[in-house]
């Protein structure tokens, strides 16, 4: 089986998986409501003249104080919606995730591009220094930068792009070690194409689905490293709430039995993260078949 | 073998060194490396003296030779809130995070081994595909959420273990723990087992294809036509093969061990010194942050160079540098 070519033909390469099938509608369905979440909310969680501290810490299902409404998946100790809350806070931390990856992605092309091509002692250096960073775990390396830097958003997105852009750099070098070998690489030297374009027109669609599959799996890693540094409280700050601060602020509550604060934002994170590791393993048997693992 | 342990030891220092550059310039670029000394209460004329004793109107390459100099010294400031030397506060928790690692490794090999084994023998049974779609989700499933839902379980709604912190030590041949007591059990097993998981997956995946790929050789088909017992083949020359590069990962990942302890130990109130840099971090504490940092990177570094030697000298094969004499 080889990569297909067309849309057409990855559509149905993809969809002979009926799980990763599922995976990608409920990664859809996630992606629209945390777009959608100013409209989908039942409440604005961060408008404080819309919260009710009588109606603190109800139980899923709950009427509210006034009964104007119900509160599908109870409330928490300001007497925010759980839903609400939830749709917020996912929006943060996708955006984060997002984010995060988008600059580690440019920052690993341009490396792995320029150690790639050029190769010698700028590429030995290069890797070197991707080497001793992949041997330390990406979460001491984020924990790192964030000891330094202190918090904030800016700050946790600048972590998370230090944890993992080497991880990019070292993928994009090994497709560019293999395609320089190719004949139209040559023709591009026969040519006298400038090096930018060589680089950037030639080389990088090619390294495409390598990207792909492994920022796929990477996306998923950054949103769960943002929430485990935020729930450590080192993470985004409490007025840009995500789902690992949602989860932080619960956990007092889980000890004594009210364990929908914590849980629910808990799942919406689980399922996120299940999701899209799904899709990004069907992405990598589909996109390149070489990579399988058995 | 002794320019390759020469250059090991060389790359090492040089980690090191780039490390405390890191902090050193970080530190002083982002906040007023003064802080890292006084009290944020301070006053004026105690934050002048304090700047002038540190020496701050010095060029930078000299404040940085000072505290690489201090650093070699194992001093590495005074905490803040403890008032005590921030290394010997590190140094004071030691014990509690390694002792947590000790457990989670243990069951992470007690289990992960024999789950992998038969993983590996029996790969399209159901157990088998059971195994592996339990280890897929160990992976990818975030550490601190599934030390949430086990203090949720076990200890808010089925009561069995306690939900947090250590039980008290006692002196067991010289050496501090809470291991002695079935108290200290039932406080380190739900953190352990949390902190486990992880390696539980990695062991369970390398042992199997390990197993997979021993069972493919010469010199298994050999002990076969031989008529050993499948028991036989299987404990003793499969998985003295299997356990080479296992013992490896088992030293290298006790590194990362350390670190992911961070979460757990927050997630458990687990009094080790993970806890101690999450509670620095927060109270701006930044000496005991410096010293975690350097402390880490150190352990860090000293654990990688002794599980690549290991690793040598278990399996004659491997040349370490690369070249073949």
């Amino acid at each position: 089986m080889s990569a297909p070519t067309s849309l057409a033909g990855f559509v149905s390469a993809y969809r002979k998986s009926t799980s990763a099938t599922l995976a990608a509608i409920v990664l859809l369905l996630i992606l629209a409501a945390a777009l959608l979440a100013p409209v989908l909310s039942p409440q604005d969680p961060y408008d404080l003249a819309q919260l009710d501290l009588l109606d603190a810490r109800l139980p899923p299902g709950s009427p509210s104080g006034d009964g104007t409404r119900q509160y599908l998946l109870g409330t928490d100790a300001q007497g925010r919606d759980m839903v609400s809350a939830i749709l917020y806070g996912l929006r943060t931390s996708l955006v984060v995730g997002v984010c995060a990856t988008l600059c580690a992605v440019a920052i690993g092309i341009v490396v792995g591009l320029v150690a790639g091509y050029f190769g010698g002692r700028f590429d030995a250096l290069l890797m070197r220094i991707v080497d001793m960073q992949l041997s330390f775990p990406a979460i001491l390396v984020a924990l790192i930068l964030i000891a330094i830097l202190g918090q904030g958003v800016g700050k946790v997105i600048t972590a998370l792009v230090a944890a993992q852009w080497a991880y990019y750099a070292r993928t994009i070098r090994g497709v560019v070690l293999v395609e320089s070998q190719r004949e139209y690489i040559a023709a591009t030297r026969v040519l006298a194409l400038p090096v930018t374009s060589v680089l950037f027109r030639h080389l990088l669609p090619n390294c495409m689905p390598a990207l792909i599959v492994v920022g796929a799996l990477q996306v998923a890693s950054a949103i769960a490293l943002e929430a485990t540094l935020s729930f450590l409280g080192v993470g985004l700050p409490i007025t840009e709430p995500s789902l690992g601060l949602l989860i932080a602020n619960g956990f007092t509550y889980l000890l004594s039995g009210k364990y929908w604060i914590s849980f629910f934002p808990g799942l919406a994170l689980l399922v996120t993260i299940m999701s899209i590791n799904l899709v990004a393993d069907q992405l990598r048997d589909v996109l390149n078949p070489r990579l399988r693992v058995d | 073998m002794s320019t390759y342990l020469l250059s090991r030891i060389g790359q090492g220092l040089m980690l090191v060194l780039i490390m405390s550059l890191l902090v050193f310039l970080g530190l002083f670029a982002i906040g007023n490396p003064v802080d890292m000394f006084v009290n944020p209460q301070a006053d004026q004329a105690e934050i002048a003296r304090t700047t002038a004793a540190l020496g701050l109107d010095k060029p930078l390459w000299e404040q940085y030779g000072q505290f690489v100099r201090k650093a070699i010294k194992g001093d590495l400031g005074q905490s803040f809130v403890h008032g005590a030397s921030a290394l010997q506060l590190i140094l004071d928790r030691l014990p509690a995070t390694l002792e947590l690692a000790l457990v989670a490794i243990t069951i992470a090999i007690v289990f992960g081994i024999p789950l992998g084994l038969w993983a590996g023998l029996k790969p399209d049974t159901f157990v088998g595909r059971f195994i592996m779609g339990g280890s897929i989700i160990g992976f990818s499933l975030p550490t601190f959420w599934v030390g949430l839902m086990l203090i949720m379980v076990f200890a808010v709604h089925l009561q069995w273990l306690p939900a947090s912190g250590r039980a008290v030590t006692e002196s067991v041949l010289g050496v501090q723990t809470s291991l002695a007591s079935l108290d200290g059990w039932r406080h380190v097993l739900l953190p352990a087992l949390n902190l486990a998981l992880f390696k539980l997956s990695l062991i369970v995946r390398l042992t199997r294809s390990g197993t997979r790929e021993a069972l493919t050789q010469d010199y298994v088909r050999f002990a076969r036509a031989k008529g050993l017992t499948g028991r036989r083949i299987v404990g003793v020359h499969v998985l003295k093969n299997v356990l080479v590069p296992i013992i490896t990962v088992i030293g290298m990942e006790f590194g990362s061990l350390l670190a992911f302890s961070v979460v757990t130990e927050t997630v458990f109130a687990w009094p080790g010194m993970g806890k101690l840099l999450i509670d620095s971090i927060t109270q701006l504490d930044r000496p005991v942050v410096v010293a975690y940092l350097m402390f880490v990177v150190v352990l860090y570094v000293a654990i990688n160079f002794v599980s690549d030697l290991a690793y040598s000298l278990l399996d004659p094969r491997v040349r370490l540098g690369g070249a073949a004499r």
